[in-house]
């Protein structure tokens, strides 16, 4: 079956199509279904478009960055050595959230406590401490992790 | 009325390198131009310490160590993809948006008069800073001279607030004392040799550039030169430009990294160059009619035997199959290749470039089913080397092991564009 396509930035007054020329194509997706020769497909009107895993994890396209995680500190959150980190810096941070950190000349995976005039960074495993920022100690806030995913050896 | 903004980032460089290095936070830091030559970027802290641009790396050796400067190679895997995102997010900001160069855009804000230029200006400064973790400068005015001169004013603090300067909402008083405190040379296209001769003239603030005879400047320079005086006067003479014009010519070029001396070191360097201007002339959908290919040893060591020869040939039909291209290539450097010297530097520039619908087919060569698997097996090796890598899919003839390639010894991570150079975050 030929490729079909549709030209964008049509002119439709009057019902008249006039597709412009050299305008960039735009591909439908219709390349699986077969035309049968006796019954059309029931399927045909529900076609969609596959499930991507870029839309699943990544809320921001342009403010979001990996980091991979080196370390134990986070299991309770379900954050492992080697996870890859989804990390969006468009995400205000806030109490709570999960966060990267840069805390002296370091790179940090921890949960952002600030309330009551506490400024902390808590580990999620009971072995690691929770680091207290104090005054003169300078932290950036770098990003909000989002989500996570690894790839399995099998 | 017609208004620009001109968005600029701070020291883009250094500032992409400080990025994802919690290291750097307050240390200067300086990027190096190919072969770690000259510093090409400074941090603010470098600025601060009078350190010039342009200087080469191993004169301020002592200083750097006194200072505690750290010094990176071009990373621009790492800038490119920080750039494209800049530029992502300013197109949110106005639906016609010029990328001027890898760290400047103009963009159009004629319409905004509601919302306030000012605030648009420092929205944009916000989000790019809270999206990206970078600074920007905006300069706003009537035309793009105006938006590249306010945006001057934004980043020396001569004017304005926070990094943004609109000249949309200062009386022309003001505006003209502020002219009047600033070097003609600052002027967006009005470089060193212009600058000496309008002095001559006695024109050497923005004032005086601005306030002087249009028409004489005109007969004297040029009318470039004119289009500027009445730009700086609000009169918009200059329309973004929001496609780059195809390329009359593409150019590969580098300096290798040490001396090389074969002829096969050449002929892979050749080769790749060739590749890497094929593969941007397919880009933008053109042919090449004509092959430059030079070669030339290190003219900055007059002690050693000097030697260079370029050469440029026709091709029986313009093209743009990589193999094609090598193939002449080849044979151009076979020609001009002399053994016994120590080469420095070789390049290749792909001419008469000419669109592939207009591509003209010659008499005696074959043509058409030949063209057509030419062209799908180039678009098969693009599209691999796109989703793959660069360099994944190559000619035998660029070699493996390129011993001449660039020395970039200081080089970062690819922090964004490589997922086994991604940065490591600490669960400790």
């Amino acid at each position: 079956m030929p490729e079909l396509s549709i030209t964008k930035g049509m002119n439709s007054s009057q019902g008249v199509f006039v597709p412009l020329p050299g305008a960039p194509k735009l591909a439908l997706p219709l390349g699986g279904v077969k035309v049968s020769a006796g019954f059309p497909s029931p399927a045909a009107d529900y076609e969609e478009a596959r499930l991507d895993i870029n839309e699943y994890l990544v809320r921001n396209p342009v403010a979001t960055f990996f980091f991979a995680v080196e370390g134990d500190s986070m299991q309770g959150a379900e954050i492992f050595d080697g996870d890859i980190l989804v990390v969006d810096k468009s995400v205000r941070p806030r109490h709570g959230h999960i966060v990267v950190a840069f805390v002296d000349g370091e790179r940090l995976v921890k949960r952002l406590y600030r309330r009551n005039g506490r400024v902390a960074l808590i580990a999620e495993n009971p072995s690691y401490p929770a680091l207290d920022i104090r005054e003169e100690q300078e932290m950036v806030v770098w990003g909000v992790v989002v989500g996570k995913f690894k790839r399995l050896g099998a | 009325m017609p208004v620009f903004a001109l968005v600029d980032c701070n020291n883009f460089y250094a500032s992409c390198e400080k990025l994802f290095n919690p290291a750097l936070q307050n240390i200067p830091v300086v990027v190096l131009s190919n072969n770690d030559g000259c510093v090409v970027a400074r941090s603010a802290e470098v600025k601060a310490l009078g350190i010039p641009m342009g200087v080469p790396w191993f004169k301020i050796q002592e200083e750097a160590k006194r200072h505690g400067i750290v010094a990176f190679s071009s990373n621009y895997s790492l800038y490119a993809d920080l750039s494209n995102r800049v530029v992502e997010v300013l197109s949110q900001f106005s639906p016609n948006v010029e990328v001027y160069s890898i760290d400047e855009s103009f963009l159009e804000f004629s319409g905004f008069e509601r919302i306030g230029y000012t605030s648009h200006g420092i929205e944009i400064r916000q989000r790019v800073a809270d999206w990206l973790g970078l600074a920007v400068c905006v300069g706003i005015g009537a035309t793009k001279t105006l938006a590249k001169l306010a945006n001057h004013c934004a980043k020396k603090q001569l004017a304005g607030m926070d990094g943004v300067c609109d000249f949309t909402t200062m009386d022309m008083e003001s505006l003209t004392h502020l002219f009047e405190r600033i070097d003609v040379g600052e002027v967006w296209g009005v470089g060193r040799k212009i600058s000496m001769r309008l002095a001559e003239m006695k024109i050497q603030t923005v004032r005086q550039l601005r306030d002087s005879d249009a028409e004489s400047i005109r007969s004297q320079f040029s009318v470039v030169l004119e289009r500027t005086v009445r730009e700086l006067r609000g009169l918009s003479c200059l329309n973004l430009e929001e496609v780059a014009p195809a390329r009359q010519q593409i150019m590969s070029s580098r300096s290798f990294g040490q001396l090389v001396y074969d002829r096969s070191d050449l002929e892979e360097a050749v080769a790749a160059y060739i590749s890497r201007a094929a593969e941007k002339l397919r880009g933008q959908e053109s042919l090449a009619g004509a092959l430059q290919v030079y070669i030339r040893t290190n003219i900055f060591n007059p002690e050693a035997p000097q030697y260079q020869k370029s050469v440029t040939v026709p091709l029986p039909e313009a093209t743009a199959d990589s193999r094609t291209l090598t193939a002449w290539g080849l044979r151009v450097l076979r020609r001009i290749y002399r053994p016994g010297y120590g080469y420095h530097k070789a390049g290749i520039a792909l001419m008469d470039i000419v669109p592939r619908a207009n591509q003209q087919f010659s008499l005696l060569a074959p043509t058409g089913l030949v063209s057509a698997r030419s062209e799908s097996l180039m678009d098969a090796m693009d599209s691999i080397n796109k989703r793959y890598g660069r360099g994944t899919l190559k000619l035998a003839a660029e070699g493996i092991n390129n011993q001449w390639r660039m020395r970039r010894g200081h080089l970062s991570p690819r922090f964004t564009t490589a997922w086994d150079e991604i940065p490591q975050v600490r669960a400790r």
